[in-house]
């Protein structure tokens, strides 16, 4: 096990650098001026500029700058947002709001995703398979920001359940909706994809050896086939942290939850283009991070990982 | 179906199980698919009984049809399964997980699929013990696991408890999953094909273990497989299955000796086991047996086959050197772990000659470097170090035209029917792709020899539109021969060509090489890990191990006369040696 | 003789076949006749199938379906307008008829995907099927390089370009942002399939015949492998109209002057409480074709691969 962390973690280091580099480079290698060009049709004052120049080194040569800027990442600097506050004191505000929200969606998607998916695959072809079906299809389909909309409308607007938007310091309560919003389209995968391994599963040689030995079919369900099912899905969810952070970012810029999302969602919105990109790195990094755990996770789900050599 | 002769005489005992009239159909989009129609077994307690039968026969539905574990949309529909005199096929789930385990153990056919790969060997064995009430508390459970599997003959089981399937290799899995059938000491052991995914000499100790701990406990065993010779030996009762229903069934000795169905005696006839054990089937004529047909003819006799490759051995025996292969080696490097390499002697010094128009078989288990020899003659890899010469021509500097001129000259023929075509193209294009390849005449020249080459192979020419998931394997195995020979070559490669075939089809495209070598003159290298077949295709024989030749001579010194005590081992592992028959 | 326990079935109850006898069915059949036999069964594929020929005609031909300008007729005094005649779907705050940027804005929605999909489907079976058929250090390189890549979520690395690109907002631009980070899944498919079909023997039987390895991957190798590929290269389409409405509703996509539902979902927000009509209809409108291009991927992928046939 030790020798399959070692492997997955020297695995990251390149991703780290090149993922890093590319972002670094999409925004300082295009011609022109990058800072004005982060500016879009704003013209900043030339002390932000001036400011901006300093914090990127635009002076020094491409490639100096980026590991400068790396330097900078790895004593905690992530640069200044455009309102001259440091990234590293807004995400420690944010920062703990989307975890709560996160954590929220996570557990939405993954427990009904997978208890739903499980019925779903147990009972291949009845009328609770065919709705789930139909709904998750449906569910994939619709953007997150028109979820996002229709809930609020409906749940906010007419139901007056939840409050549309959410706001500083909100109880915990009140993340539920964008959680909800934010787990669905997950939640639909999640339901598709145990579902089908659960169907595969089924019809392994395996457990049917595992009835042959007399076991009943309330063990064999737990032990043998969701065990093994839930293999794919833990995978699914390390590439699905990706959807999760831009759905994140979109809902709680409309449910206006003060999340490291909606800061985004502002940086964006507003064309803050040095905080955009500031925050885009943060996410790709936390994206890195929990990839390398999933895999990790992987390893302690499936033995055939964790002892190859 | 009169049922009475499928009963033996009447017996003071009740039957331990009894399968009357047994129907089981399968649900698909066309409606029900019947599988089994109409079976009648027998067995007694603490007896051996087989089921043979070719794939789609019937068999392994049967078998999973007693204990209820019928796949997809299986299900009986007709018939009784008696267990001890219980209807046991109209017991609901709860009722059955009852039986299974504690009264009727199974052991599955594949060793590789069986084990759950999440949990450990232990695990899956404890809990086996835990459901069926033998033990209960964790250290009685524990120390049945143990005594289980080391009866199963699995060495230091108390420290493998703890390790993964994968970690086991596929002989010792397979002893994992007998020991889970008898773990519960079942009155019956039901064993579907439980060895066919191993080297025959694991085969052979397997089946001589699972003999003995069956005979000592007194469990019946009910064994699937598809080798009639294997089947003789390891049962006193035979049951022959056919398209779904039982042909002929009773002692085996005696259908062996007497086989009366026409397919059963086609199957004797086919067996490559037994023919190379030149068993004289002592069959009636028909007639006298009250059949109408006259003697059915339209199977292959390998006996037959083998006697006359005798005779053509003898003027082969100075004919000129086709492949001389000379101090032929192959390293590969493995990466190990932590960054060590090591290296791995797949091939290793090995040498042989084989004179145009003959063929010599090289024989051994997995691992062995058959394999890698075969890849090493076609320069699909290039050798560490040795010499390869095809008609006296070094291979190994050989590059461009002369390459192609080589590969002109040599064709192969691998195992997989399911992977040796191109599913996208029809046999047509197959067949007519090295034509392309080497730009062999016009559009219409192709065409023809399309034509002659499925003549050549027995196939119908209106196959050249088809695809090749149209055909069956030993279909696919002819068309892939008929693309081997498009150019003419003189030489073919047949890399465990007929292994997966099922023993008719295999006996028939034996037959079919055979047929074809005697006409063309094409010199053949024929690898496989089953010795049974050598005898009825090859002239000489070299036994590989560890990528060495260890005994390399004439077919029927090596039959007659082992020297090599790897090779004696071999002989000894194929199915039937062991039946004495009179000749 | 026969010993009493020796049964033989009648002959005429068992009569036996030729051994291993040539039974193929009227048609030929391969992988491609066969899917298209599997598909053209369900009713699904012919409702993707129409829905998705009724976007492509209004992308093609919005004249058809309305003669109102969706610019240029906007009159202050019908802001969110209830609907009337000629203008079934009301008006939006600006005035412009709604149902007239909907159907003008189709087209932007599919120029977008389809110019996405060629740019994932070209890049993703370049790096895909030489990483997957050469293997060794070209696998290496170009995997960890796929990697990268696929470390960063597409929407993101878009919304970053775009920023950049804020004075070259085009439908262009958009497709190169979205397609750009979007490949490596289409790669990594045609990577495992590749690797899965180059072990077939007849792969080795056209070696040892001397095909130059180029051609074996073009004729043999690439074919065998592509279905797949084809199935999610229709869900990305749908993908990439999300992406691309997704970043027209962050205000970083297409410029406010191109009609794109994105851009009208985004005006429409702060209005959800007072006239949410005119959020729904762009909303409804984008989702349907997405929807559309999704089920008509699940037909594609379930007729293609008999193993996700079998999860029906």
């Amino acid at each position: 096990m030790t020798g399959y962390i070692f492997r997955r973690v020297l695995q990251a280091i390149p991703v780290f650098f090149g993922t890093t580099f590319l972002i670094y480079f999409m925004v300082f290698a295009m011609p022109g001026d990058p800072v004005l060009a982060l500016f879009g049709d704003k013209t900043p004052s030339p002390a932000v500029i001036e400011q901006l120049r300093q914090q990127y080194h635009l002076d020094q040569p491409f490639i100096v700058q980026y590991f400068i800027y790396i330097g900078g990442i790895f004593r905690g600097d992530l640069g200044v947002s455009f309102s001259g506050q440091p990234v590293a004191d807004i995400l420690a505000r944010t920062f703990p709001v989307t975890i709560r929200l996160a954590i929220l969606a996570l557990l939405f998607e993954t427990v009904a995703g997978i208890l739903v998916g499980l019925i779903s695959g147990l009972r291949k072809g009845k009328l609770f398979d065919a709705s789930a079906l139909t709904i998750s299809l449906i569910l994939i389909s619709l953007p997150i920001f028109v979820i996002a909309f229709v809930a609020q409308f409906v749940f906010g607007v007419q139901l007056g359940w939840a409050r549309t938007t959410v706001g500083p310091g909100a109880p915990i309560q009140d993340l539920v909706l964008p959680a909800l919003v934010l787990a669905s389209i997950s939640f639909a995968q999640i339901v598709r994809l145990t579902r089908s391994s659960v169907i595969e599963t089924s019809g392994l040689d395996f457990v049917r050896t595992a009835y042959s030995k007399g076991l009943s079919r309330k063990r064999i369900i737990p032990v043998h086939i969701l065990r093994n099912s839930l293999i794919p899905v833990i995978t699914y969810l390390a590439t699905d942290f990706g959807v999760l952070l831009v759905g994140a970012t979109v809902t709680e810029g409309i449910f206006n939850v003060p999340g490291v999302g909606n800061t985004l969602y502002q940086a964006i919105i507003r064309g803050e283009g040095p905080t955009v990109v500031s925050f885009v790195t943060v996410m790709v990094l936390l994206y890195l991070v929990v990839n390398l755990v999933v895999d990790l996770l992987y390893g302690l789900l499936d033995p055939r990982i964790r002892f190859v050599k | 179906m009169s049922a009475t002769d499928a009963t033996p005489a009447k017996s003071a005992e009740t039957p331990l199980l009894e399968i009357k009239n047994l129907q089981v159909g399968f649900q698909t989009q066309r409606g029900m698919v019947t599988a089994v129609n109409g079976v009648n077994i027998t067995l007694m307690p603490g007896k051996t009984l087989a089921i043979v039968g070719e794939s789609g026969s019937g068999k392994s539905t049967t078998a999973h049809a007693i204990i209820n574990l019928l796949p997809g949309s299986g299900r009986i529909t007709g018939g009784e399964v008696l267990f001890e005199g219980r209807n046991i096929a109209a017991l609901d789930e709860g009722q059955m997980e009852k039986i299974r385990g504690r009264m009727i153990g199974f052991v599955p056919q594949d060793p590789m699929s069986n084990l759950n790969p999440v949990w450990s060997v232990g695990f899956q064995v404890e809990e086996a013990i835990r459901a069926n009430g033998i033990a209960t508390g964790k250290q009685d459970v524990k120390k049945r696991a143990i005594q289980v599997l080391s009866e199963a003959g699995l060495s230091d089981a108390d420290k493998r408890l703890k390790q993964f399937p994968h970690q086991f290799s596929g002989g010792m899995r397979q002893r994992v999953l007998i020991g889970m059938g008898l773990s519960s000491n079942p009155k019956l052991l039901i064993a579907d094909e439980p060895t066919s995914a191993l080297d025959v000499t694991v085969q052979r100790r397997i089946l001589d273990h699972l003999e003995k701990l069956t005979r000592e406990s007194g469990t019946a065993l009910v064994f699937i497989t598809h080798d009639l010779g294997l089947a003789a030996e390891r049962a006193e009762q035979l049951v022959v299955m056919y398209k779904g229903k039982v042909v002929e069934s009773g002692p085996s000795r005696e259908i062996l000796q007497n086989p009366v169905h026409p397919y059963t005696q086609r199957l004797v006839a086919a067996a490559p086991s037994l023919a190379s054990r030149r068993i004289q089937s002592a069959s009636k004529p028909l007639e006298d047996l009250g059949y109408e047909a006259t003697r059915v003819t339209e199977g292959v006799d390998l006996i037959a086959a083998a006697e006359s490759r005798v005779d053509a051995h003898a003027a082969a025996a100075t004919a000129p050197i086709a492949i001389a292969v000379k101090d032929l080696s192959k390293v590969y490097k493995i990466r190990g772990g932590k960054g060590s390499a090591s290296t791995l002697n797949a091939v290793d010094g090995v040498s042989f000659e084989i004179p145009r128009g003959t063929t010599m078989a090289l024989v051994g288990e997995s691992g062995s470097g058959k394999s890698t020899v075969a890849k090493l003659l076609l320069r699909l890899e290039d050798s560490t170090s040795g010499e390869i010469r095809i008609d006296g021509t070094d291979t190994a500097p050989l590059k461009g035209k002369s390459l192609l001129a080589l590969r002109r000259k040599m064709q192969p023929v691998f195992q997989d029917p399911y992977g040796s075509l191109d599913p996208l193209r029809n046999i047509g294009n197959t067949i007519a792709e090295p034509l392309g390849v080497f730009n062999v005449g016009d559009k219409k020249s192709r065409r023809a020899r399309v034509d002659e080459l499925l003549d050549q192979v027995a196939l119908p020419k209106s196959l050249v539109t088809r695809y090749p998931n149209e055909l069956s394997g030993g279909q696919r195995q002819r068309v892939a021969i008929a693309r081997a020979l498009a150019l003419k070559p003189e030489i073919v490669i047949l890399d465990e060509a007929v292994s997966a075939l099922d023993v008719l089809v295999q006996a028939q495209i034996l037959q079919l090489l055979s047929d074809l070598q005697a006409e063309l003159g094409l010199t053949y290298l024929f690898i496989t890990h089953d010795l049974a077949v050598v005898r009825v295709i090859a002239d000489n024989v070299s036994v590989m191990k560890s990528g060495r030749i260890v005994e390399a001579a004439t077919t029927d010194e090596v039959f007659g006369n082992p020297r090599e005590e790897y090779t004696k081992e071999l002989l000894d592992a194929i199915p039937g040696a062991n039946i004495p028959l009179g000749v | 003789m026969r010993s009493a326990g020796h049964f033989v079935a009648p002959l005429e109850e068992t009569p036996i076949a030729a051994i291993d006898d040539v039974k193929v069915a009227e048609k030929p059949s391969n992988l491609w006749i066969d899917a298209w036999r599997d598909a053209r069964r369900r009713p699904i594929f012919w409702i993707s199938g129409g829905l998705i020929l009724l976007v492509l005609v209004v992308a093609l031909f919005p004249w058809i379906f309305t003669q109102t300008p969706p610019n240029d007729q906007c009159f202050l005094s019908n802001s969110n307008g209830g609907p009337d005649s000629g203008h079934p779907l009301g008006y939006t705050k600006l005035g412009c008829d709604v149902y007239s940027r909907i159907i003008n804005g189709t087209s932007t929605s599919l120029s977008v995907g389809l110019l996405v999909i060629v740019l994932t489907t070209v890049l993703g079976v370049f790096f895909g099927a030489f990483a997957g058929f050469y293997g060794g250090w070209v696998d290496a390189t170009l995997s960890r390089l796929g990697d990268i890549f696929f470390s960063i979520p597409y929407i993101l690395a878009a919304v970053v370009i775009m920023s950049v690109l804020s004075q070259y907002r085009s439908i262009w631009t958009i497709s190169l942002a979205i397609g750009l980070f979007a490949w490596p899944s289409t790669a990594r498919v045609l990577r495992a399939e590749i690797l899965r079909v180059k072990q077939a023997d007849y792969i080795t039987a056209s070696e040892a015949l001397g095909v130059s390895k180029l051609k074996i991957l073009f004729r043999h190798v690439l074919p065998n492998s592509i279905a797949p590929v084809i199935a999610i290269t229709t869900i990305s389409l749908a993908g990439a109209i999300v992406a691309e409405a997704t970043l027209s509703f962050l205000g970083v996509g297409l410029g406010s002057d191109v009609m794109s539902w994105g851009n009208d979902i985004n005006r429409a927000q702060s209005d959800l409480r007072t006239n949410p009509m005119t959020l729904i209809y762009p909303s409804a409108a984008l989702s349907i074709t997405v929807f559309s291009f999704i089920l008509l991927g699940e037909v594609v992928r379930d007729a293609l691969d008999p193993k996700a046939r079998a999860l029906r």
